[in-house]
């Protein structure tokens, strides 16, 4: 079942196109990597199926419904989760007051005055931390974590919304070898649970080619391959344009 | 160029200008007064200002470089302060006017008018001094490493360029320059010491509105700005005050970083704010006996002690009130006086004018400010750091303008009087118990939001946009709430104070009052819950015995202020709960 369709999409910065005419779709419980050289748009699509930048043409279909052009506040609240390339958290709270606040954001129980926040959604938080493996460090200060941690922290924030579709953006990026494959296998492991469909970014092509169901190559902003690991791994363009490094050597 | 390169809010800048005229006062006196004798004494007060600004940086500014701006604006107001007292002590309280030698009273016939030739020489020497510091910047090394450090201070410090050497020069210029703009002004009025505030917001003002760094922005926006003052006085003579930061206002709405002003470089030194946590069991215990101790007090104490009680209590909830929003809000107010006048105005004119009973214009107090703080608050809250501070600062001027210029209705100058409590609370001990419960109620209930979910969506706010906003988090309208609700809780302080005081006057909108508020926020901590509550009661407590045991408060004022920030940066509530957390762990 289809979550997300993006149709045409297009990107112009000042006159120099980024993202020109690209159409994919995620399905419930799939993993689409986006790969492709530094420059290729990778970003700028995301940043357009979240609402962060308006795109110049082309639509977003979240389960039918055209989103393209929405706030990130809207496309979040119609269950769009997310995590970012520089990891975003709440570091003046603890690891689990920042997902209570993920929680309490999503059930619209922010203007709030009395209750203490600190004993709310508890039991909820609680159980996001656990499914992220973060539940030893609940306590702790979200300024002080470790990277790997903080990225583990931003999946559990971005499911508190209880999303359809997942959106990474270099999900493993500055992490040990050994972090980045728990952290997919992580992923994997609720987006087939969750029925969570996934669309990441991703530069290590290990994790890519060991992790995603379909693959995604983007080029000058447009779309030159599409498939499953050994298709993308055959294609003549994507060889080219990796110049044949050996498409699973990891870096680009 | 101070701030562009120092990022350090400087406001002793007025102090540097009116030491300028001061020091001009005295050495034109001992020089031959003609033409020549008057340019060596005005380039040798600016040298005297050059060495004093270097001083002060090696001394002061050097050491809080890395202190949050706020902080930092305390420290040079504590100088503010000490200067006031010291040139007092030289130069005395009287305003000191230059003889003007004859020359100087020479006009030039322009368009069939007499026009002051020594204006004339002024005209040309803003141009003069842009071109020579235009030269200055672009055509020396000096220069560039100064452009370079304006727009990436971190990338000239990693190429190996001695900061300590480029920042104390700058100061040192910029120093001069101030003493320049003081000894040149000097014939045209007096030195005197109400110098160094006034032309300090106008230099705000001008250098927001032209762009933070912009050198060719701030020479445009002084021109705008002097124009609009010089026909202002013509078209609208009862709103000159108003005109300024109007223009700023609206300059800041339409192009929120000034005209020529870029947004600034990304500072990767971003502080990471603490952690909040709920108050350890002691700290509850202490507050118990505190509040046993408020209740008590009007039993225990004399009545001089008690008003200062009831001052305290208005002090406490009028920081509470900006904390909400500068601390866990993010939204650091240079003109928080604005709401707590809108206050003391509302209640007085509910009574005075409309006759209400005490009970309705209390409450006109929060309701009037807390309405106007949500108008207000649109503009205010999509601006950030300084030129958000800048535009509460020009709101609150406004403020202040209406309320000393609109004498029909506000009494002007002379202020509204005989805003006195009904027979019930008259007794200043009932008043106090009053006060007591409004205030300390009112700040703690601000203060149990900031641990209820609306807290956790501000900081959250504060601590990231970008996440805040990727979990639904409506940003702009937590912000838009906590401005609005601090508004009115300054509100009610400022109502309480107008029946405390039986009156109302502009002071109450003053830059100085502003300035009061912050001051116990920052000296009480800006990232502790319990910080303003300290901040307040010590304030109030040093500045009532100062007024009383001393002449020289001012200086004692300023030297304790600036002290307490080189020793506890994080406030006298930050340090403690820092040493408490040392023990514990």
């Amino acid at each position: 079942m289809t979550v997300l369709a993006a149709d045409g999409l297009q990107k112009t910065f000042r006159g120099v196109p980024a993202v020109r005419g690209v159409s994919f779709a995620v399905a419930a419980g799939e993993m689409l990597a986006l790969i492709g050289p530094n420059g290729a748009g990778k970003s700028t699509c995301f940043n357009m199926l979240n609402g962060q930048l308006r795109p110049d043409g082309g639509r977003v279909r979240l389960d039918g419904k055209n989103i393209a052009g929405l706030p990130p506040r809207q496309v979040c609240r119609l269950g769009i989760g997310r995590t970012f390339q520089i990891t975003a958290t709440f570091s003046s709270m603890t690891v689990r007051e920042n997902v209570q606040t993920a929680l309490l954001s999503h059930h619209r129980e922010i203007f709030r005055f009395w209750r203490a926040a600190r004993d709310q959604r508890v039991v909820e938080a609680d159980a996001l931390l656990h499914q992220v493996g973060m539940s030893t460090q609940a306590e702790r200060a979200a300024g002080v974590l470790a990277y790997g941690d903080l990225k583990r922290l931003e999946l559990a924030m971005a499911l508190a919304g209880n999303p359809r579709l997942l959106l990474m953006d270099e999900p493993t990026a500055g992490m040990a070898p050994a972090e980045r494959s728990a952290l997919m296998a992580l992923t994997r492991k609720l987006a087939t649970e969750r029925q969570l469909a996934v669309l990441f970014t991703e530069h290590d092509m290990d994790i890519v080619f060991g992790v995603a169901d379909r693959i995604l190559v983007l080029h000058h902003g447009e779309l030159i391959a599409e498939g499953d690991a050994s298709t993308v791994r055959a294609d003549a363009r994507v060889r080219e344009v990796y110049l044949g490094s050996g498409a699973t050597s990891g870096g680009h | 160029m101070i701030f562009g390169v120092t990022r350090v809010v400087n406001f002793s800048h007025g102090s540097l200008y009116m030491i300028g005229a001061y020091v001009a006062w005295t050495v034109l006196g001992h020089l031959p007064r003609d033409p020549f004798g008057f340019a060596i004494g005005v380039a040798a007060t600016a040298l005297v200002l050059a060495v004093l600004g270097a001083a002060l940086e090696i001394a002061l500014l050097r050491r809080i470089y890395r202190a949050p701006e706020l902080l930092q604006l305390l420290a040079t107001f504590g100088v503010v302060l000490m200067v006031q007292d010291i040139a007092q002590a030289i130069w005395g309280a009287d305003d000191l006017p230059l003889a003007r030698p004859h020359w100087m009273r020479a006009f030039v016939m322009l368009g069939g008018e007499r026009f002051p030739a020594y204006d004339l020489l002024l005209i040309a020497a803003g141009p003069l001094v842009l071109g020579v510091l235009w030269l200055l910047l672009h055509r020396t090394r000096w220069g560039t490493l100064v452009r370079a450090a304006t727009s990436d201070r971190e990338m000239v410090a990693a190429l190996g360029v001695d900061q300590r050497i480029l920042f104390t020069s700058v100061f040192a210029l910029g120093a001069g320059l101030a003493g320049l703009g003081g000894a040149l002004a000097l014939p045209d009025g007096t030195a005197n010491l109400q110098l160094d505030l006034s032309v300090i917001t106008d230099a705000f003002v001008i250098v927001v509105v032209g762009g933070l760094g912009s050198l060719s922005g701030a020479y445009l926006a002084s021109v705008l700005i002097g124009i609009l003052q010089a026909f202002g006085v013509v078209v609208l003579p009862k709103a000159t005050l108003i005109i300024v930061f109007a223009v700023m206002a609206a300059t800041l709405v339409v192009r929120p970083y000034g005209l020529l002003g870029r947004p600034g470089a990304v500072s990767r030194e971003a502080e990471v704010p603490p952690l909040v946590q709920p108050a350890p069991a002691a700290l509850r215990w202490a507050a118990g006996l505190l509040l046993a101790l408020l209740i008590l007090a009007p039993l225990l104490v004399g009545p001089f002690a008690l008003s200062v009680l009831t001052e305290a209590m208005i002090a406490l909830l009028f920081a509470a009130s900006l904390h909400f929003m500068m601390g866990p809000g993010g939204m650091p107010s240079f003109g928080h006086a604005a709401w707590f006048g809108l206050g003391a105005y509302g209640a007085a004119l509910a009574t005075t004018v409309l006759g209400a009973p005490f009970p309705v214009a209390l409450l006109a107090a929060p309701a009037a400010a807390g309405a106007v703080a949500a108008a207000f608050g649109l503009f205010v809250v999509r601006l950030s750091g300084v030129y958000l501070a800048m535009l509460t600062l020009a709101f609150a001027q406004i403020v202040w303008a209406i309320a000393f210029q609109w004498s029909g209705i506000t009494g002007g100058d002379n202020g509204i009087l005989s805003v006195w409590p009904p027979e019930a609370f008259a007794d200043p001990r009932t008043f106090y118990w009053l006060a007591l419960a409004l205030c300390m109620g009112g700040a703690l209930l601000l203060r149990r939001a900031l641990y209820a979910p609306f807290g956790y969506g501000l900081r959250a706010s504060r601590d990231s946009a970008l996440r805040a906003e990727a979990i639904g988090l409506a940003t702009g309208r937590v912000r838009l709430a906590a401005f609005a609700l601090a508004g009115a809780a300054a509100g009610l302080a400022g109502g309480l104070a107008a029946f405390s005081k039986g009156s109302v006057f502009p002071t109450y909108v003053s830059i100085g009052h502003s300035v009061d508020a912050l001051l116990m926020v920052l000296l009480g901590g800006v990232q502790t819950i319990s910080g303003p509550i300290v901040g307040a009661l010590v304030y109030t407590g040093l500045y009532d015995t100062l007024l009383q045991a001393t002449d020289w408060w001012r200086l004692v004022l300023g030297a304790a202020i600036v002290a307490l920030v080189l020793a506890f940066p994080e406030g006298i509530a930050g340090a403690a709960q820092r040493a408490w957390r040392g023990r514990a762990a």
